[in-house]
C-alpha cells in the first residue's frame, strides 16, 4: 500500500495551460506542470524568464489571464476566502527579497504565523522561534530589526519564517542567490532534510545550477514563457535542447557575433 | 479627437476603478474594526505615531493661528466698537472651522505622508504579499489599527489646536492690546454653544477617517497605479498624490459639513 503511494504520488500542485500577463505583455504563455507529493521541484530559467511571476501565480497573488492552478485539490484563484485561508495555512513561502515585516524584529517575524494561527503560549512560541532560527544559523539575532541584517541573513530569517508552521508545501524564490557558498550549501541540506523528515513538498525557483542539481528530484526549465522541459536531473543534464544547454553551460545567447555587427549594435547604426 | 476621447475614457475608467477599490478596502477594514479580536498594542503604537509626529507642529501652528485671528478680529471689531466680542469670535472661528481644518492638514503633512510611504514600501517589498501568504488579513493587521488611531487622535489633536489657539488669541487681545481678561473669556463662554463644539468634533472625526483612509489606500494599491508605479519612485509619487488628495478632501468635506449643519 505504502509502496503504491510512492510510485504514484498524487499531484499537490497542478498547473494547466497557464497564461499570465502584465498589462499587454504576456510573460507566461501556456504552462503545464504537475508537482508531486513529497518531491523537490526546481523551476529553473534565466533572469527575467518569469520564474517569480510563475511563483506568484501559484501562490494566488497574481491572477492568470487563462488556465488554472490547483493546490491540494482546490483552484487557488477561484476558491472562497475560507478555503484559500485553509490552503495558505499549509503553505510556507520565502520571497526573493525576504519580505520580512520591517516594523517587527526578526523573532516577531518568525513568530507571526504562530501568533495568527495557533493558541500556543508565549513561551512555547519563543522556543519554536529559537529552534527555527537555529536551523538557519541565526540564533541570537532574535531581537534585531530586519534593517540591521545583511541580505543573506534576511533570506535565512525568511526561510525560518516559512517553515515555522511545518507546512505541507514550501515555496522558495531564489533561496541561495546572494549567499556565501557555505551557507547556501547548508540551506540546500536543510531543504533535503525537510523533504526526508517531514515529507514536505518543496518548490524552489532558482537559476543556480549547482544547488538545483543537488536538491532537485525533478527540474522544470522555463524559457520564452513556456516549459522547455520537465524531468529528472539526469534528463535535463543530457537534454539536447540548445536553449537548455545554453543555460547549463552559461553560454550567452548569441555567442557568435562578429566585431562589426557588435560595433553597429552599440552605436545603433544600421549600416 | 478620437485619441482625446479615448484618453478621457481611460482616465475616467481608471478613476472609477480606483475609487471602487478604495471603497472596498475601507469596507473590509471596517469589518475588521467591528469584529474582534483587536490588537490594542498596535493601535496604541499608531496613536503614538500620529500624536508624536504631529503634536509639536499642532501646538506651534495653533498658537500662531489664534494670534493672527485675534489680530485681524481686533482690527475689524475695533471699527464697530465691539471689542468685547473678540473672545467669542476667535473661539468660534477656531472651534468651528480653523481648528479641524488646520489640525487635519498638519496631520496629513506629518503623519499621513509617512503612513502612505510606509504602506507603499511594504507593497513594493512584497511584505503585504507575505502577510497574505501567511493567511494574515492585511486589512486587519495593517489598515484597521491606523484607521482607529486616526479617528481617535485627530479629534484630540484638534482640541489641542483649539485650546492653544485660544491662548494665542488671549496673548494678542489681552496681553498686547490690553483687553480685560474677563471680557475675553466671558464673551467666549456666552458665545460658544454645544452646537459649535459638535460641529468641530464631527469634522475632526471625519477628517481622521479620511486622512488615514486615503494615505493607506494610496500606498496599498501602489502596484495598481495608472501606468505602473514601482520602487522608490512609485512610493514618492503616491505619497505626493495622497497628500494632495487628502488636502482637497479635507477642504471639500469642511464645506460640505458646514453647508449641511448650518
Ligand atoms: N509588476 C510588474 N509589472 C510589469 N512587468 C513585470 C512586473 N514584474 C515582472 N515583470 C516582468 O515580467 C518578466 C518576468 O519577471 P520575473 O520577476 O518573473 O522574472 P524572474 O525569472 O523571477 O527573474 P529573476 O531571476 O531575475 O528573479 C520580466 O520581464 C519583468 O520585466
Ligand atoms: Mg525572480
Amino acid at each position: 500500500m505504502g509502496n503504491r503511494a510512492q510510485t504514484a504520488p498524487d499531484p499537490v500542485v497542478q498547473v494547466r495551460d497557464l497564461v499570465v500577463c502584465y498589462g499587454e505583455r504576456e510573460i507566461l504563455k501556456g504552462i503545464d506542470l504537475e508537482i508531486r507529493r513529497g518531491e523537490v521541484m526546481v523551476v529553473m530559467g534565466g533572469s527575467g524568464s518569469g520564474k517569480s511571476t510563475f511563483l506568484r501565480t501559484l501562490l494566488g497573488l497574481k491572477a492568470p489571464s487563462h488556465g488554472q492552478v490547483e493546490v491540494l485539490g482546490h483552484n487557488i484563484h477561484t476558491a472562497d476566502r475560507r478555503t484559500r485561508l485553509a490552503l495558505r495555512r499549509q503553505m510556507g513561502v520565502a520571497f526573493q527579497g525576504g519580505a520580512l515585516l520591517s516594523s517587527l524584529s526578526v523573532g516577531e517575524n518568525v513568530r507571526l504565523p504562530l501568533r495568527a494561527h495557533t493558541r500556543l503560549d508565549e513561551n512555547t512560541m519563543r522556543i519554536m522561534t529559537r529552534l527555527k532560527l537555529e536551523l538557519v544559523n541565526l540564533a541570537g539575532f532574535e531581537d534585531m530589526m530586519p534593517a540591521e541584517l545583511s541580505g543573506g541573513m534576511v533570506k535565512r530569517a525568511a526561510f525560518a519564517r516559512a517553515v515555522v508552521m511545518d507546512p505541507k508545501l514550501l515555496f522558495f524564490d531564489e533561496p541561495s542567490a546572494g549567499l556565501d557558498p557555505v551557507t547556501s550549501a547548508e540551506l540546500d541540506e536543510l531543504i533535503l532534510r525537510l523533504r526526508d523528515a517531514m515529507k514536505t513538498t518543496i518548490v524552489v525557483v532558482t537559476h543556480e545550477l549547482e544547488s538545483a542539481f543537488k536538491i532537485a528530484d525533478r527540474i522544470s526549465v522555463l524559457g520564452e514563457g513556456r516549459v522547455l522541459m520537465t524531468g529528472s536531473v539526469e534528463a535535463v543534464r543530457n537534454s539536447d535542447d540548445e536553449r537548455i544547454q545554453n543555460l547549463l553551460n552559461r553560454r550567452p545567447r548569441d555567442a557568435v557575433l562578429d566585431g562589426d555587427a557588435y560595433l553597429r549594435r552599440l552605436t545603433g547604426t544600421d549600416a | 479627437m478620437t485619441r482625446l476621447l479615448y484618453r478621457i475614457g481611460d482616465v475616467t475608467l481608471h478613476t472609477l476603478d480606483q475609487a471602487g477599490r478604495m471603497a472596498l478596502m475601507l469596507a473590509r477594514s471596517m469589518v475588521a474594526i467591528l469584529r474582534p479580536p483587536y490588537d490594542p498594542f498596535s493601535i496604541v503604537r499608531q496613536i503614538h505615531f500620529i500624536g508624536v509626529r504631529s503634536l509639536l507642529v499642532i501646538v506651534v501652528s495653533g498658537l500662531f493661528t489664534g494670534m493672527v485671528l485675534a489680530l485681524q478680529f481686533y482690527n475689524t471689531l475695533d471699527r464697530f466698537g465691539s471689542m468685547d466680542m473678540l473672545g467669542s469670535t476667535t473661539a468660534l472661528a477656531l472651534i468651528r472651522e480653523l481648528g479641524p481644518v488646520m489640525a487635519a492638514l498638519m496631520v496629513v503633512a506629518r503623519a499621513g505622508s509617512a503612513m502612505c510611504a510606509e504602506i507603499g514600501i511594504m507593497r513594493t517589498s512584497e511584505q503585504i504579499d507575505a502577510l497574505e501568504c501567511m493567511g494574515i488579513d492585511p486589512h486587519r493587521f495593517l489598515i484597521a489599527p491606523k484607521i482607529i488611531a486616526g479617528v481617535l487622535s485627530v479629534p484630540i489633536l484638534t482640541s489641542i489646536f483649539d485650546v492653544v489657539g485660544i491662548i494665542g488669541g488671549y496673548l494678542v487681545g489681552v496681553v498686547i492690546f490690553g483687553l480685560s481678561e474677563g471680557a475675553y473669556f466671558d464673551s467666549m463662554a456666552a458665545g460658544v454653544e454645544w452646537n459649535d463644539v459638535a460641529m468641530g468634533l464631527y469634522k475632526s472625526l471625519l477628517f481622521g477617517l479620511v486622512i488615514t483612509w486615503i494615505a493607506t489606500a494610496k500606498g496599498y494599491f501602489l502596484h495598481l497605479e495608472r501606468g505602473g508605479a514601482f520602487g522608490a519612485e512609485g512610493v514618492s509619487r503616491v505619497t505626493t498624490d495622497a497628500v494632495v488628495l487628502s488636502a482637497i478632501a479635507i477642504l471639500f468635506g469642511d464645506y460640505l459639513i458646514g453647508a449641511v449643519m448650518l
